[in-house]
């Protein structure tokens, strides 16, 4: 395959943390506009695994596609979707992402590679091999990321699309965001092998089982893996262990999972890592930090100023846009 | 006018079509070097290779995430079910991908997407190689349905199809691969969305879709030696459906027999006998009838299956009874 001209991509430490930033502080906003009965819907929300989809789409070029799943906010922002706009779909308003029609769980902007979030469990993946398949035959070096859960792991398109994608060698990069628990199941009662990386094996796909609260530590199996599929070698997989801080979605109440368990995490959080990180290798200053969390927070008081000031769509355009 | 198979004019309508875009692509199972089960795609291979004429593994949930994905990135992806009943275990893809994707986005992707497929029994298949689900198809908002009955329409219909940027289930029935008809070389295109007249008559409007058309049409000839005028509507599309049409047909004769392969049970021709009352119950002088599949799943053996099926003789006794009220 002709390959086009792609710049390698390197991590830009501050950038890397003001990401995770923005995505908690988004998501911290989601739960309060929640609370003030503002999202007509659920959310999933994103905190806790900030590094992964940070860490991940700094591996991405800008001819870079990506699927992504229902908790799908961190990876919209990540790939540098407008804050504003994604807040103003979640809000249900006529300046949002689809205009009200997709809301949290299906966000995309088809510009900027993002082929959209999608409540089905395991139903990007195939689609992602999809889009790897036409890309390359349309003679572009394109990559494509397919971001899921470990509970995805366990649906048959999940086996189909890795079979598929490594038969052709594809340039796919198979993104598992393993967060431990499903709604109320956990990965161990239900994921048999214990791993989703050693699923790869099977199908003679490289696999990485990183750190997924380690932000440099995603990027490094992910840039590998995409290196290795804009050369033609194939698609890679890469399982990042993480876990969701709040429960399934916003709806969800009821949370099964040892208190323990989840406090365990949080000391595992990856962005007060990042930060120690940077102060100790003095890579930045601590003011340097707190300004970045200041324009943060600036960023998403902004983004809900403008979702709370755009209109509702017209419920005319509930009919529009089924067929093209 | 070239005289070819409805097989023929399909594998016509695919060579066309990818030799005027080089974005078009086939996959499916054994549709490359096999040429398809039903050799709809034979030749093809050699012409186009491997890339383009993709021979999957048994994967349907694969193969239309592989059109769905194809699809948004800009090619014009043209996947094949060996079966239709084999589409189910690609439904996520179909259902809440394909159809839905343009909608959930509020307009921004669009998904070209040709799934074609063998539909109905006939030919001893029983029941998870028979089954005439259109209706499933027609019932979802984002999808185009679409069903030829002849020749020329199966290769003007494809290419349409294929230039149309939406999600199309095309659907082909085995029983009529083997009809030769007329059929225009070159650029035929024929409309998604419009039913043709097949057959002009004053008595009853018959509509029929698929296999059905044919069917019907030899039953017009039968009822003409009785002074009974049938005339036929071939719908073609079955969504979105020319109304207009049927109603403006209706509205001459007075009397309508819906005739489809599908289960008579919430089946595709209960939509049309809808449609029909709803907008010219008074031009009405009979009840509106429908043939259809029986409610079975389809049995195997020939008598059960000629019983289980719509026959001519259905459609015969169908049109006497809505003349004899």
């Amino acid at each position: 395959m002709q390959a086009n001209q792609v710049e390698e991509s390197e991590v830009s430490p501050l950038e890397c943390f003001r990401q995770m930033c923005l995505i908690r502080a988004f998501e911290s906003e989601i739960l309060v506009l929640n609370q003030q009965g503002l999202i007509n819907g659920t959310a999933h929300l994103y905190i806790g695994m900030e590094a992964i989809a940070v860490g991940a789409c700094a591996a991405m070029a800008e001819c870079d596609f990506l699927t992504s799943t229902h908790r799908g906010h961190g990876h919209c922002i990540a790939r540098g979707l407008d804050p504003r706009r994604m807040m103003a779909e979640i809000l249900g308003r006529a300046d949002g992402y689809c205009h009200g029609k997709g809301g949290s769980m299906h966000i995309a902007d088809i510009t900027k590679g993002v082929l959209g979030a999608d409540g089905i469990v395991g139903g990007g993946i195939p689609i992602a091999v999809g889009a790897a398949y036409g890309l390359r035959m349309k003679k572009k070096s394109s990559v494509v990321f397919s971001f899921f859960g470990e509970g995805a792991s366990n649906q048959g398109s999940f086996h189909e699309a890795l079979n598929l994608s490594a038969i052709h060698r594809l340039p796919v990069v198979f993104i598992c965001e393993n967060n431990q628990w499903a709604l109320s199941a956990s990965f161990l009662e239900t994921t048999a092998g214990g791993s989703v990386a050693k699923r790869a094996a099977a199908y003679g796909i490289s696999a990485e089982d990183v750190d997924g609260n380690d932000v440099e530590a995603v990027f490094t199996a992910v840039a590998r893996a995409t290196t290795r599929a804009r050369a033609g070698l194939g698609p890679s997989l890469v399982e990042c262990q993480s876990y969701r801080w709040e429960g399934h979605s916003v709806f969800t109440r009821h949370e099964i999972r040892p208190q323990e368990e989840v406090e365990l995490w949080k000391q595992r959080d990856p962005i007060e890592r990042y930060r120690r990180k940077l102060l100790e290798s003095r890579t930045s200053a601590a003011e340097n930090l707190q300004k970045i969390e200041a324009e943060v927070r600036t960023d998403i008081a902004e983004a809900v100023e403008f979702a709370k000031n755009s209109s509702p769509p017209d419920g005319r355009s509930a009919f529009e846009d089924i067929f093209a | 006018m070239r005289q070819i198979t409805f097989v023929e004019a399909l594998n016509q309508a695919l060579q066309e079509e990818m030799r005027r875009d080089p974005l078009v692509f086939i996959a499916g199972e054994d549709v490359g070097k096999m040429g398809g089960l039903f050799k709809v795609t034979q030749n093809l291979f050699d012409e186009f290779g491997p890339e383009r004429v993709l021979d999957t593994p048994i994967s349907e949930a694969a193969i239309a995430g592989l059109g769905v994905g194809g699809a948004l990135v800009g090619t014009r992806p043209v996947i094949e079910f060996q079966f239709l009943d084999f589409v189910m275990i690609a439904m996520d893809q179909i259902v809440n991908h394909a159809a839905k994707l343009r909608y959930m986005t509020g307009g921004m992707v669009s998904v070209p997407l040709v799934a074609r497929a063998p539909v109905s029994g006939g030919i001893g298949l029983g029941a998870q190689h028979s089954q005439s689900l259109e209706a499933w198809f027609a019932h979802v908002p984002g999808m185009k349905v679409v069903m030829p009955a002849c020749p020329s329409d199966a290769k003007g219909l494809l290419k349409s199809a294929i230039r149309d940027d939406n999600p199309v289930l095309f659907l082909e029935h085995r029983r009529l691969y083997g009809q030769i008809g007329e059929v225009p070389e070159g650029d035929y295109l024929v409309p998604l969305g419009r039913a043709e007249v097949k057959r002009v008559g004053t008595d009853v409007t018959v509509v029929a879709t698929g296999r059905t058309v044919p069917l019907s049409l030899a039953a017009a000839g039968k009822l003409a030696q009785e002074a009974i005028e049938i005339e036929v509507i071939d719908l073609r599309t079955l969504k979105p459906f020319d109304l207009e049409t049927v109603l403006e047909s209706v509205r001459k004769t007075s009397r309508a027999v819906v005739v489809n392969d599908g289960w008579r049970t919430c089946g595709y021709a209960a939509e049309i006998v809808a449609s029909i009352q709803e907008e010219c119950f008074y031009d009405l002088d009979t009840p509106v009838q429908r043939v259809c599949g029986g409610d079975t799943p389809m049995p195997v053996a020939a008598v059960l299956e000629r019983a289980a099926m719509v026959s001519e003789d259905n459609v015969v006794a169908s049109c006497r009874t809505v003349m004899s009220v």
